[in-house]
C-alpha cells in the first residue's frame, strides 16, 4: 500500500487532501449550522463564471474563480441579508447566472480546454505545487480570521438579533464569513469539483454535529473526518481506478448514512432506557 | 437620596414615535419617559405593538418619525447600557453553542473583539449566571435545557454587561408558574439598581410584581401609576379573557363602570 507515496503527485494529492480538510471542516461548521447550504451551493456554482472568465483572458482559471467567488459571495451574502424570505429564489437566478456565464465564455476562449473536466469533477491527482501554495495560503486567511472573530461568529450564527442589540457588526462579520466560504469552495473545488463542493464541506459537520456539542470540537471532528474521507476515496480511486473526486464525496456520503443510522439507534436505546427508568 | 427621588433621572425618552410597516400603523404617536428604577409591566392584545414598541427601543426597528433617547444618548450608543431578554425563539436545538458562550454574547458589544477573556470578565459571567442559579449548567449545550432554564440563561445574557435597564419580551412565555415566579422575585430584586421595561400577558405577574403599568394598542395609555384607568380598559378591550378569567385583584381596577357597561 506504501508504495503509492513514492509518487510525487501521490504526495501533493494527499497534502491538498489535508489543506481542503482543514478548511472544510472549519468553514463547514458554519455553513451547517448557519443553514446556508443552498447560499453555498450557490457560490460554488457561480465559480464556475470565473473558470470562464480565467480561460477567456488567459490567466489561471484558479485566479478567475477566486475572484469571481467572491464577487458571487459578497453578493448572494448582502441579497441573503436584505430580502428575507424570499432570497432562495434570487440566489438559485445568481447561481445559474453565474454558470451560464462561464459557459459563454468559455464558448469564446480559442483552442482546446483540455482539463475543464478538472474543475467540474475534480482531480485530486492533479494537483500542481503552485495551487498547493494557494490553499496553504487560503488556509492561513481562514484561519486567523476565524480564530480573530470566534466569538462574534459564534454569536451571529446563533442569535443575530441579540448580536445586532449588543452592537456586533453582524452585517459586515456575515459578509466575511460568506466571503470565507467562497475562498473555500475554490480549494474545495480542485478535490471534488465544482458539483460536488457542497457534499464534501457540508457531510463531515453534519456527522460531527450528530456526535459533539461543542463548536471547536465539532470543527475538529470535521477536519478528521475530512482527512479520513479525502484518503479513503483517494486510495479506493486509485485501487478501483474510479474518478477520486466521486469516490471521495461516496465515501463521506456512506459514513453520514451510518453516522445518522448509529444516532438513530442510540436515541432508541436512551428513550427505551427512559422509559424503563421511569417504569 | 432624597432630591433624587423628587427629581427621577429619566432613562429612556421617546417623542412623538411613529412605527409602520408598509402602510400599517403599528404604533401611534408614543410618548414615553421611563426613569430610574422604575418597573413597568407592558400589556396590550397581540398586535397592539408591544414588541414593535421594545423593538423600536433597541434599534431593530427604525421608527418612521419621532426621536428615542436612551440614557440621553442615541439608540446606538444608548443601547450599550440595556439588556434585552427576547421573547421566547424558535432556534436549532442542535446548535453547538454551552450555556456559558450564550452568557459571554451579552459582553461582545462593549469590548475590544479580539481580546481573550479577563479574570474579570469571567467572574461577572460567573456571577451572571449564578444569580438565575444556572451556574451549575454551564457548561451545557443550550439545547439540552428546558425552555424555563433557557429563559433564564437569556435572563443572564442580559444581565451580563451590566445595564442599567433591562427590556424583557414576554419573559415568562413558555415557563411552568413555579419557574415563572423565581424570575419575577430575581426581577424585583435586580430592580432595586436596574430600571425594567416587560411586556407581558401574564396578567397575575405584572399586577404583583410591576410597580407601573402601561397599556399599549397601537397608542400607548401610560400615567406612571399601577392603576388600569378607564381608558386602558378600553384599550385592551379586545382581549378581556385574559382580564376576567385571571380574576384580576380588584385594587388594580380603578372603576368598573366600562366593564359592566361594555357587558351589558
Amino acid at each position: 500500500m506504501l508504495e503509492i507515496f513514492q509518487y510525487g503527485f501521490m504526495r501533493n494529492a494527499l497534502a491538498a487532501g489535508v489543506l481542503v480538510s482543514i478548511a472544510c471542516g472549519i468553514i463547514g461548521t458554519y455553513v451547517v449550522i448557519n443553514r446556508i447550504v443552498f447560499l453555498s451551493g450557490g457560490i460554488a456554482h457561480a465559480a464556475y463564471g470565473g473558470i470562464g472568465l480565467g480561460y477567456y483572458l488567459g490567466i489561471n482559471p484558479v485566479l478567475g474563480a477566486i475572484i469571481f467567488s467572491i464577487a458571487s459571495s459578497l453578493g448572494m451574502g448582502m441579497v441573503h441579508r436584505k430580502t428575507g424570505q424570499r432570497s432562495d429564489t434570487i440566489i438559485g437566478v445568481m447561481w445559474a447566472i453565474g454558470m451560464a456565464i462561464g459557459i459563454i465564455f468559455l464558448d469564446m476562449s480559442p483552442g482546446y480546454k483540455a482539463d475543464l473536466m478538472t474543475y467540474l469533477f475534480g482531480s485530486i491527482l492533479a494537483v500542481p505545487a503552485s495551487d498547493l501554495v494557494i490553499m496553504l495560503v487560503l488556509n492561513v486567511i481562514i484561519i486567523s480570521l476565524v480564530s480573530l472573530f470566534y466569538r462574534q461568529l459564534q454569536a451571529i450564527s446563533f442569535d443575530e438579533t441579540f448580536a445586532f442589540v449588543v452592537n456586533v457588526p453582524v452585517d459586515r462579520l456575515y459578509l466575511m464569513l460568506v466571503c470565507l466560504i467562497g475562498l473555500t469552495v475554490v480549494m474545495t473545488m480542485r478535490i471534488v469539483g465544482l458539483i460536488m463542493v457542497i457534499a464534501l464541506m457540508t457531510m463531515p459537520p453534519a456527522i460531527a454535529g450528530l456526535f459533539v456539542k461543542d463548536m471547536k470540537r465539532m470543527m475538529a471532528l470535521s477536519v478528521l473526518l475530512s482527512v479520513l474521507f479525502s484518503f479513503t476515496g483517494l486510495m479506493l480511486s486509485y485501487y478501483l481506478n474510479l474518478t477520486s473526486g466521486a469516490t471521495i464525496i461516496l465515501v463521506a456520503g456512506v459514513a453520514y448514512l451510518i453516522s445518522f443510522l448509529i444516532q438513530k439507534s442510540r436515541q432508541k436505546r436512551k428513550a427505551e432506557a427512559n422509559l424503563q427508568s421511569a417504569n | 437620596m432624597v432630591n433624587q427621588d423628587l427629581t427621577p433621572k429619566a432613562v429612556i425618552e421617546t417623542k412623538n414615535v411613529w412605527v409602520s410597516y408598509d402602510a400599517q400603523t403599528v404604533l401611534e404617536d408614543i410618548n414615553l419617559t421611563v426613569n430610574e428604577t422604575d418597573f413597568i409591566g407592558l400589556i396590550g392584545p397581540n398586535g397592539g405593538g408591544k414588541t414593535t414598541l421594545l423593538k423600536a427601543l433597541l434599534g431593530l426597528i427604525k421608527p418612521t418619525s419621532g426621536e428615542i433617547r436612551i440614557m440621553g444618548k442615541t439608540v446606538a450608543e444608548g443601547r450599550c447600557y440595556m439588556g434585552y431578554v427576547p421573547q421566547h425563539i424558535e432556534f436549532d436545538r442542535q446548535f453547538p453553542i454551552r450555556v456559558w458562550e450564550v452568557v459571554q454574547m451579552g459582553l461582545l458589544g462593549c469590548r475590544k473583539p479580539f481580546a481573550p477573556l479577563s479574570s474579570a470578565e469571567r467572574e461577572v459571567i460567573q456571577y451572571a449566571l449564578e444569580q438565575v442559579e444556572m451556574d451549575n449548567l454551564s457548561q451545557r449545550a443550550i439545547g439540552e435545557l428546558s425552555g424555563g432554564q433557557r429563559q433564564r440563561v437569556y435572563i443572564a445574557r442580559a444581565l451580563v454587561s451590566n445595564p442599567q435597564i433591562l427590556l424583557l419580551d414576554e419573559p415568562t412565555a413558555s415557563v411552568d408558574p413555579q419557574v415563572a415566579g423565581n424570575i419575577y422575585e430575581l426581577l424585583r430584586r435586580i430592580n432595586q439598581t436596574v430600571t425594567i421595561v416587560m411586556v407581558s400577558h401574564d396578567m397575575n405577574a405584572v399586577s404583583s410584581y410591576v410597580k407601573t403599568i402601561g397599556c399599549l394598542n397601537r397608542k400607548l395609555h401610560y400615567h406612571g401609576s399601577k392603576e388600569v384607568s378607564k381608558d386602558m380598559m378600553e384599550a385592551i378591550y379586545e382581549c378581556p379573557i385574559d382580564l376576567i378569567a385571571h380574576g384580576l385583584p380588584h385594587r388594580v381596577l380603578s372603576s368598573h363602570e366600562s366593564e359592566g357597561e361594555k357587558h351589558a
